[in-house]
């Protein structure tokens, strides 16, 4: 029984883990890349904007498990087989990718335009501004976006188990559902709430310590570690006038 | 159509030069004129401040002259490049352009600091740009800080500071790349009068130290009499006056000179005859009124005054009242002209300020006098 739910976690994690760096590795220019195509932006390209946005939103629209049968002939010729988990991470991966890209859009929206003009009038091309301000000033809420990435993919994930992806969601019906062995069933889903909470955690940590620096607004709260100061403009005498 | 006049007006190389500069915005149908036909002429040297309230087109000017807007017609030439010709026809900012760029220093009122970026990082972004070395961008920041008095800040980020402290850092950025202009885009409008003043200070004492022309756009008449040299007065996307403090004084209904130096007062009776008279140069220090006073043996009320130096010389406004109609006053008055002042008979002149008149013939006569001075 533990070996079995080693192997399953180990399974779901080099899944999530693969999909989660591709999908970031394509979604963060993806996601930018909307945003400078975008009315306005240092690409602007009205077509070009709403046809990439079109695909952006089919892919999201898509549900997961259909996804992954219509992506079946692409995953093949990719790892040469549609089961097991290599299989898998092909349809979660194009999956994910919409879904950090439109996570990536509405973060480097929010970067202040002045910034951008700032680096513009340095003489900085667009890459400069993409490099400069647009992805390091909007870090911390991409940061937060790519756990809620990962978290999705976790429940994605447990899909691909369905089809023979192999993973905790396989062991979850498997076992519990076609097995009725309802105990295992819950042991993976305690164990899924803790993966979850723990990324939940880490993520949370990271976004919060590379925002520490000020950037205050955009900054994501992190309830468990908050330890709440007294705000120092209360304290003093407003009643001076 | 006025660039002529106004080139033969200047002394001194402009660095900045505006002709015809147009932008107009279109959105959903609509067009808004932001700039309508602007000429400007910034000499070397000099800190030349736009005035105007908002909406008057000062930013889009600003915004145009590194052509962080595209203007729709016109041309901008700095420091002796067309970049109108440079900036090609596409959207997009080509290479010789961002590098023309770089050679023009630019502050906002935001400051527009990177937040994930130390002070001293900050101050090197644009030699990172520029491709400089490591080693020479940590010199140069360092050095750039120490210039604008923040040396022991390097290490701090954007948020430990206060906002006089932030522009400071905004300035030693705009310094980076040895710009010869510095453009300022209300730097100190969202800054307290006091820090205000320093900020002011410091663009003064960079411009003399560095022979750094600047162009400023503000709302603040105070930032205009602080530090310009010459201003312009913006209204509705055209450019209505402009020219060096003391010519602008010295032109009959100038609105510029009387928002500088407001005089106001009614006169006491009808049978008065109420002169302005504008003091600057060597006349300032004239007892001038006692002499008119003792010379012509009539009795002379002061009903306002403002005096001021301007760039570091005394000018002042002063409105006074004499006995009896203007025809009266004649001889008294010419007395005043002789002896080099400004004199504007509030009856006409100032009773109906120059109202700026849209279209090119109400387009006031700026700086055609005065310039001898």
């Amino acid at each position: 029984m533990q070996p079995l739910l080693e192997t399953a976690s180990l399974e779901t994690l080099r899944m999530v883990g693969w999909s989660t760096l591709i999908a970031i590795l394509g979604g963060l220019p993806l996601g930018v890349f909307l945003v400078l195509t975008d009315r306005g932006g240092l690409l602007q390209n009205a077509a070009v904007n709403k046809v990439v946005g079109q695909v952006v939103n089919i892919g999201r629209s898509m549900p997961f498990i259909i996804l992954m049968v219509a992506l079946m002939p692409l995953t093949r010729s990719i790892t040469g087989t549609t089961i097991g988990v290599e299989a898998a991470i092909v349809p979660l991966a194009i999956g994910a990718i919409p879904f950090f890209a439109r996570l990536v859009e509405t973060s480097v929206r929010e970067v202040d335009h002045g910034l951008v003009e700032a680096v513009q009038s340095m003489g900085g091309n667009t890459w400069a501004v993409v490099r400069k301000v647009l992805v390091p000033e909007s870090l911390p809420s991409l940061i937060s976006g790519a756990t809620t990435t990962v978290v999705a993919l976790i429940g994605y994930s447990a899909m691909a188990g369905a089809v023979g992806g192999g993973g905790l969601g396989n062991i979850a019906i498997t076992y519990g559902y076609q097995r009725f062995e309802t105990g295992l069933m819950w042991v993976t889903i305690a164990i899924l709430a803790v993966v979850i909470s723990v990324i939940q955690f880490i993520g949370d940590y990271a976004a919060r310590a590379v925002s520490r620096k000020g950037r205050g607004a955009t900054a994501p709260k992190l309830r468990l570690l908050r330890n709440t100061p007294a705000p120092a403009a209360a304290v003093e005498p407003t009643k001076a006038a | 159509m006025h660039s002529l006049r106004l080139a033969l007006d200047s002394d001194g190389t402009p660095v900045i030069t505006t002709s015809g500069l147009t932008k107009v915005y279109r959105s959903r149908g609509r067009e808004v004129t932001a700039l309508d036909g602007v000429d400007l002429q910034v000499r070397e040297g000099e800190v030349f401040g736009v005035i105007g309230q908002s909406g008057a087109g000062k930013s889009s000017l600003i915004r145009c002259i590194n052509l962080l807007e595209k203007p729709t017609s016109g041309t901008v030439m700095v420091d002796g490049v067309d970049l109108t010709a440079l900036a090609g026809r596409g959207p997009r900012a080509g290479k010789e352009l961002r590098q023309a760029r770089s050679r023009i220093g630019m502050v906002f009122q935001h400051f527009n600091l990177l937040s994930s970026r130390t002070v001293q990082s900050n101050v090197e972004v644009p030699l990172e740009i520029l491709g400089v070395s490591g080693k020479e961008r940590s010199r140069k920041a360092l050095e750039l800080l120490d210039l604008v008095g923040l040396a022991d800040k390097a290490k701090n980020y954007p948020s430990q500071l206060s906002g006089g402290q932030k522009q400071r850092v905004g300035i030693a950025r705009a310094l980076a790349g040895d710009p010869k202009v510095l453009l300022s885009d209300e730097a100190t409008s969202a800054l307290d009068p006091e820090t205000t003043r320093s900020i002011l200070e410091l663009i003064r004492d960079l411009n003399r130290q560095l022979g750094l022309t600047v162009l400023l756009i503000t709302h603040e008449m105070d930032v205009v009499k602080t530090i310009c040299d010459s201003a312009a007065l913006m209204e509705r996307g055209r450019i209505v006056e402009s020219g060096t403090v003391a010519e602008l004084l010295a032109t009959p209904g100038s609105q510029l000179a009387d928002a500088l130096f407001p005089v106001s007062g009614e006169a006491t009776e009808a049978d008065r005859t109420v002169v302005d008279v504008t003091f600057h140069g060597e006349a300032a220090t004239q007892p001038v009124i006692s002499q008119l006073s003792r010379t012509y043996n009539i009795d002379i009320s002061i009903l306002g005054a403002a005096m001021d130096t301007v760039g570091g010389r005394q000018i002042g406004r002063m409105r006074i009242e004499l006995p009896g109609r203007y025809e009266e006053n004649v001889v008294p008055i010419g007395f005043l002209r002789e002896q080099g002042l400004q004199v504007e008979i509030a009856g006409d002149a100032a009773g109906a300020p120059l109202l700026v008149t849209e279209g090119g013939a109400g387009n006031p006569h700026l700086v055609k006098e005065g310039v001898a001075k």
